[in-house]
């Protein structure tokens, strides 16, 4: 490889409107430039990261920077490494043995590879969605509920506010408000990736990962969770993967293009689509990788 | 216009003729052995109904058994307490012990050793592990007891239970437990609301088996539980009647009494219907859980 991004931090300040993004921004009017200014609004940072399973090397010397109350996209072709960061960052890892991780993960500053962080804690802060909606075999209610009782001892009526609140923010209260009671099982495959998507707002985290929350789904609901998107951030750090590179366009912020465990690039989303500095990124999201 | 044409395609062709008779064959041979299996089990299930049934009457429940007449309450009753102490007990460490082997176990070497032992126990002759108890139970205490009865019969049923429950807790999607794990639960957490959620259809199911399997053994109840024609509410220091060596006793020894080897058919009839029950209710909890 002669593209190294070794130990090189990109950080970036967000410039002016984001041309693809205002296109389908919903009407939050939001206005993410005051909150982006420099490094130091970074949520999460990486340095220098490693990452292996097995004998094989997955993440070669990764480091980037996680904007605050933005969302970053990650790109790349299958096997490029990019979900495997993403599950870096809640140590969903450490599930399985055989698995290795070195160099450093800053949430907030604070080093989450650290042995002495307590790993559930960092989980309840650091939310992810997975790629296939994974509702447990339990109530709607159930499945929100589920998370936030680990945490809090809320009364019921506070308990069945709060997964009011969690299913209004993930646009599905009106869809499943008469079925609250039902297996969450039951509900299509949309609406169970935003039942995920409450559930895991439902805990009230910092950063939310989602790892391409859309693949399953259909274009309408798609959307949805597009629009979702665009509406969390304002409370939420968001960072997600996909294989879509229209969708990194139209949600993303920030897009970091990985390839073969590397990254290649990365910067504000028009940036990375509109004239991209590296010669690979360029390549791949013009299609022309084969 | 192409020039592709499909004329092979007619139920003339020899080549798909040829398959369609042997798919014919084929069919024919498994419908006949399956036929062929259920043919003595109704044979099976029509003679109990027909000799059971002539003696079935209230006698049967509420009378102890005698020399002559009575009933086959106290068998009945003891085999009913011994069954369910055995697999409560059966439940409880079968539970744990599979949920270990599926969760915390993995493949690691004492993991493998348990599964392997598992695996020995399972098919393990009911006669040897009534012997065993024997050893260690009747032996030392130096009289029969219902206590022996209900640990030989646990050791029967805890292979099947552990087997259920780590298959069933394999078959619940990894997904869902780094789901759960994803939102800051502990291990043990994830696998009590989640996984046990997921795979409790197929516990009950294999835990109803075990039992079913249990309630008519009767070689391990010779070494331990033996037999007695008393009632015994709960004694379970003492021997504990129970229904197949009350069967056994009766169409053997006592054969040459016609009420007891009718109550012996009475009790046949009752043991078949309960495990038929059992078999059944497992089913349809696997099914409802499907649908």
């Amino acid at each position: 490889m002669t593209l190294q991004s070794s130990g090189k931090t990109f950080a970036y300040a967000r410039t002016g409107a984001n041309t693809m993004n205002t296109m389908t921004r919903s009407m939050s009017g939001d206005d993410v430039s005051t909150t982006a200014t420099s490094t130091g609004s970074a949520k999460l940072k990486v340095n220098n990261l490693n990452f292996h399973y097995g004998d094989f090397q997955a993440l070669k010397q990764i480091s980037l920077e996680i904007p605050s109350n933005q969302v970053t996209a990650f790109i790349g072709p299958s096997g490029c490494g990019k979900s495997t960061l993403l599950r870096c960052f809640n140590r969903i890892h450490d599930l399985y043995p055989g698995l290795r991780t070195d160099g450093e993960i800053l949430l907030n500053g604070q080093n989450i590879n650290d042995k002495r962080i307590d790993i559930h804690l960092l989980r309840a802060r650091i939310g992810m969605v997975f790629q296939k909606p994974t509702p447990f075999p339990m109530t709607v209610f159930d499945n929100i509920a589920f998370g936030v009782k680990l945490y809090e001892r809320l009364s019921s009526r506070d308990m069945e506010e709060r997964v009011e609140w969690a299913l209004k923010k993930a646009a599905l209260w009106d869809e499943v408000k008469d079925k609250l009671r039902k297996n969450g099982q039951s509900l299509s495959g949309g609406q169970q990736q935003r039942l995920c998507i409450a559930r895991t707002i439902a805990v009230k985290p910092e950063v939310i990962l989602l790892d391409e929350p859309t693949s399953a789904l259909d274009p309408i609901s798609t959307g949805y969770i597009e629009d979702l998107i665009n509406e969390l951030k304002q409370d939420y750090t968001i960072a997600m993967v996909t294989h879509n590179m229209q969708q990194a366009a139209r949600v993303s912020d920030v897009t970091a293009f990985m390839y073969l465990g590397e990254m290649v690039e990365c910067g504000p989303t028009d940036g990375i689509f509109t004239h991209p500095e590296k010669k690979q990124t360029e390549d791949y999201i013009t299609g022309r990788y084969g | 216009m192409s020039t592709h044409t499909s004329t092979h395609l007619t139920p003339s062709n020899p080549v798909y003729r040829r398959r369609r008779m042997l798919n014919r064959l084929v069919m024919l041979f498994c419908v006949s052995a399956a036929a062929f299996g259920i043919l003595w089990l109704l044979l099976i299930l029509f003679s109990l109904v027909t000799k059971g049934i002539t003696a079935l009457d209230v006698t049967v429940f509420t009378e102890r058994t005698r020399m002559t007449g009575g009933g086959l309450g106290n068998a009945i009753l003891g085999s009913l307490i011994m069954t369910s102490l055995a697999t409560v007990a059966g439940t409880i460490v079968g539970v744990a012990a599979g949920t270990w082997l599926a969760e915390y176990g993995g493949q690691s070497r004492l993991a493998n050793l348990t599964r392997f032992i598992n695996d020995v126990l399972l098919s393990a002759p009911s006669i040897i592990v009534g012997l065993y108890i024997y050893a260690i139970v009747v032996l030392p205490t130096g009289h029969f007891s219902g206590w022996a009865g209900v640990a030989a019969l646990s050791v029967l049923i805890i292979p099947v239970v552990i087997r259920a429950t780590e298959d069933m807790l394999r078959l619940v999607p990894n997904t869902l437990r780094e789901a759960a794990s994803a939102l800051g639960a502990h291990r043990w957490w994830v696998v009590c609301k989640v996984c046990y959620g997921g795979a409790r259809a197929g516990i009950t199911t294999g835990i109803l088996l075990g039992c079913a399997r249990i309630s008519g053994e009767t070689a391990p109840l010779i070494f331990t539980s033996l037999n007695t024609n008393q009632w015994n509410f709960f004694d379970l220091g003492s021997e504990m009647p129970n229904l197949p060596m009350t069967l056994y006793q009766n169409m053997t020894i006592n054969s040459f009494i016609p009420r007891q080897v009718e109550l012996a058919w009475a009790g046949a009839l009752i043991l078949t219907v309960a495990i038929l029950v059992l078999n059944i209710l497992a089913r349809v909890i696997a099914e409802r859980k499907k649908g």
